[in-house]
């Protein structure tokens, strides 16, 4: 399938492993993405708390784009980052509840000649795969299932809530869908209390030590309930809790050195990518433990001799 | 009648014993509450289940507690609804977090949110000279400050505050909620103090990380978060209250940022957010970042081209939409609380014929049409 794609900002400035990775992962999944080279930052909330009408304008301006995009066959928008999810759809949410203001914004878009109309899709990677792709179709893609390796879903806030916002019903749980997919893709789900907590990058420059208290608090949580990395479909939250980890360390006293994966990167290794091409070699922690876990899964499929794919069986379904 | 099962979190400070769990069965209709489930367990099973309750219609507040851990007024969830989220079928509730447990499911509202709201001068301080009759106000402004009226003091929010779990003097969302109740009344004489006391405390306006939890949390629909940008909206926009706490000049390094190079340059925003690379105030927060960058250097992940260079320049609309929005005399807000939201488009009486936004002039006040405070749908029935 085609897609309109925005990649975001931090994908491609400070975790650009998560824009490599993607672009290795969506051919084998059979995804065609025509990135949004001229749409700009989503605003992440901060542009929305110092002028709605600005953040409004300028996710409707790369609505505008997509929907040009798919007017030339790309089946809908796909971002990869959840606060672009998060701060994307509050704009949305806005533009198309009422006629008149997203008329307003669009006399302002106007001299380029674009034009938002009400209604598009814009899926996270994330719900792309579950929803439009199925996982039945990517667990039958699974090379190398992740069998014993323990992930721990990290949510994040911007792409579970508010609920309504999100289309987050019992239909659609796309506040489970991490949790499905860790299984579909032969890994074990690890609960743990921060999951769907905040990373507390927003306020790193406003209140350091609240923020990194977070990240840490949330990483020790995940180290209790013995998990052997985490994933998230956030690349902000992923500074706060990567590249963060070791000042983080310091502000809670306690060592951490938990790998945290990007999305792409957690389905790439399952589809039998190398873990370096991949970008896991980018990370301020090394994912180590998963690495490892990478490269003995391939040995002993490699000895397994019958060359048949061992199978994503989810975890749910295995004993 | 249908049976459910309550499992419900048992605490007495008093007694030295650890908090434990039990479980009782009650049998009630689907359709009644969570709140009739306890009080029938209460009357029949165990006389000492402590539970604050009065009015059981989701007006008083009393009655705040987790339920399923998520928190809601447990008059306000039906059994049936309860039992369909609980994990295992049996439906736990728990008194709220952020706050100390004085029994069972009671906890401690003046330590915590009574405090806090203090904290924010929860009444008017009326301009000068009073009116010998009435104010007179525009509808439009008082009916902009009536999602922070609808709050009824339960404390849902406060229980699920994430910045208050790692910071318990974050004035927090109910209070700073309150705070816009004054803050955007137009009777009010003090809204720049109001706003600099705010955004000048280390756990005020810019303590708060957009988590959205206090937005889900509350049974009422008054969206705290969304209150407390507003505030830093007016502290910033209208009064540019330059704050101890880097929140304005963060924002401000943010918008122009993303004004220069259409895409966000991480390496600019940690300095200009302190006031520039080699500010007083920059100096040692960079230094304290030093380790992070100079491993993200190692790594590749950043490059110093890519730091220092901007590969990336905004495209000429961006800037045109910039200087078109910045340049309006009020800034435009869209309260769809208050106008309520459009299901269908209408049909578009002759294309081309322009309107005017019916959203909102602000600066103070959005405009509104139908008022009134809509429940929340339910919460996610998924975990």
């Amino acid at each position: 399938m085609k897609v309109a794609y925005w990649p975001g900002c931090v994908s491609r400035g400070f975790t650009p492993e998560l824009h490599g990775s993607m672009a290795k992962v969506a051919p084998m999944l059979g995804i065609e993405l025509v990135q949004l080279d001229r749409a700009s930052c989503c605003g992440a909330g901060v542009i929305a708390e110092h002028s709605q009408e600005l953040a409004d304008t300028l996710n409707a301006r790369t609505f505008a784009l997509a929907q040009a995009e798919m007017a030339r066959g790309a089946e809908l928008m796909m971002n990869i980052c959840s606060t672009c999810q998060g701060a994307q759809s509050e704009c949305q949410q806005r533009l198309d509840g009422n006629t008149d203001y997203r008329e307003h914004v669009n006399r302002t878009l106007e001299p380029e000649g674009l034009r938002y109309e009400r209604g598009i899709v814009n899926k996270h990677f994330l719900w792309l795969m579950v929803e439009e792709i199925g996982l039945d179709r990517i667990g039958s893609m699974v090379k190398r299932p992740l069998t014993d390796l323990r992930v721990g879903p990290f949510y994040g806030c911007y792409i579970v809530r508010p609920t309504d916002r999100l289309g987050i019903s019992r239909e659609t749980p796309r506040d489970t869908y991490l949790h499905q997919l860790i299984e579909t893709l032969g890994g074990t789900v690890v609960d743990y209390a921060g999951q769907y907590k905040c990373c507390g990058f927003p306020i790193i420059t406003m209140h350091r030590e609240n923020s990194l208290k977070q990240a840490g608090r949330h990483l020790g949580d995940a180290i209790d309930a013995e998990a052997d990395c985490l994933v998230t479909p956030c690349p902000l939250c992923h500074l706060n809790l990567d590249l963060q980890q070791p000042l983080a360390e310091k502000v809670i006293g306690r060592p951490l050195g938990m790998p945290v994966l990007h999305l792409p990167q957690l389905v790439g290794l399952a589809l039998g990518v190398d873990p370096k091409e991949l970008g896991l070699n980018k990370h301020v922690v090394k994912p180590t433990s998963v690495v490892d876990w990478s490269t003995s899964v391939v040995a002993s499929v490699d000895g397994g001799g019958d060359g048949g794919r061992p199978g994503a069986v989810p975890a749910s379904q295995r004993h | 009648m249908p049976e459910y099962t309550l499992r419900i979190r048992r605490y007495t400070p008093e007694s030295g014993q650890a908090p434990h769990w039990q479980e009782f069965q009650v049998d009630l209709d689907g359709n009644r509450s969570v709140l009739d489930g306890i009080l029938q367990a209460k009357d029949r099973q165990d006389g000492s289940i402590g539970i604050r309750c009065s009015c059981r219609a989701a007006i008083c507040g009393s009655c705040g507690v987790r339920i399923n851990g998520r928190p809601n007024l447990a008059c306000h969830m039906h059994l049936e609804r309860a039992e369909q989220t609980a994990v295992d079928g049996v439906i736990t509730v728990e008194p709220m977090g952020n706050m100390p447990v004085l029994k069972d499911l009671i906890v401690d509202m003046d330590a915590v949110h009574w405090r806090k709201i203090q904290r924010v001068t929860p009444w008017l301080i009326n301009k000068e000279p009073v009116p010998e009759r009435e104010y007179i106000v525009p509808r439009e402004s008082m009916v902009d400050v009536t999602q922070t009226m609808a709050c009824i003091q339960c404390g849902a929010c406060v229980s699920d505050c994430l910045s208050m779990e790692v910071d318990p003097l974050f004035i927090g969302p109910a209070a700073l909620a309150k705070a816009y109740r004054f803050v955007g009344d137009p009777r009010d004489a003090q809204q720049f103090e109001r706003l600099k006391d705010l955004a000048e405390d280390p756990h005020g306006i810019y303590d708060c990380t957009h988590c959205f939890n206090c937005i889900e949390a509350c049974p009422k629909g008054v969206a705290p978060m969304n209150q407390i940008m507003r505030l830093r909206r007016i502290a910033g926009g209208d009064h540019e209250i330059e704050d101890r706490n880097n929140g304005y000049r963060h924002e401000h390094a943010f918008v122009k940022n993303i004004e220069r190079n259409g895409l966000l340059h991480e390496a600019d925003l940690l300095p200009d957010s302190y006031g520039g690379k080699f500010h007083p105030r920059a100096v040692p927060e960079l230094g304290r970042s030093l380790p992070a960058i100079l491993k993200a250097l190692r790594r590749g992940k950043v490059t110093p081209q890519k730091a220092l260079l901007h590969p990336h320049k905004a495209p000429k609309d961006v800037r045109r939409i910039y200087d078109v929005v910045e340049g309006r005399e009020e800034r435009l807000e869209l309260n769809l609380y208050v106008v309520g939201e459009e299901d269908e488009e209408p049909p578009r009486q002759g294309a081309g014929t322009p309107t005017e936004p019916v959203a909102t002039v602000t600066g103070r006040t959005p405009h509104s049409h139908a008022g009134g405070a809509q429940l929340p749908e339910e919460r996610s029935p998924n975990r």
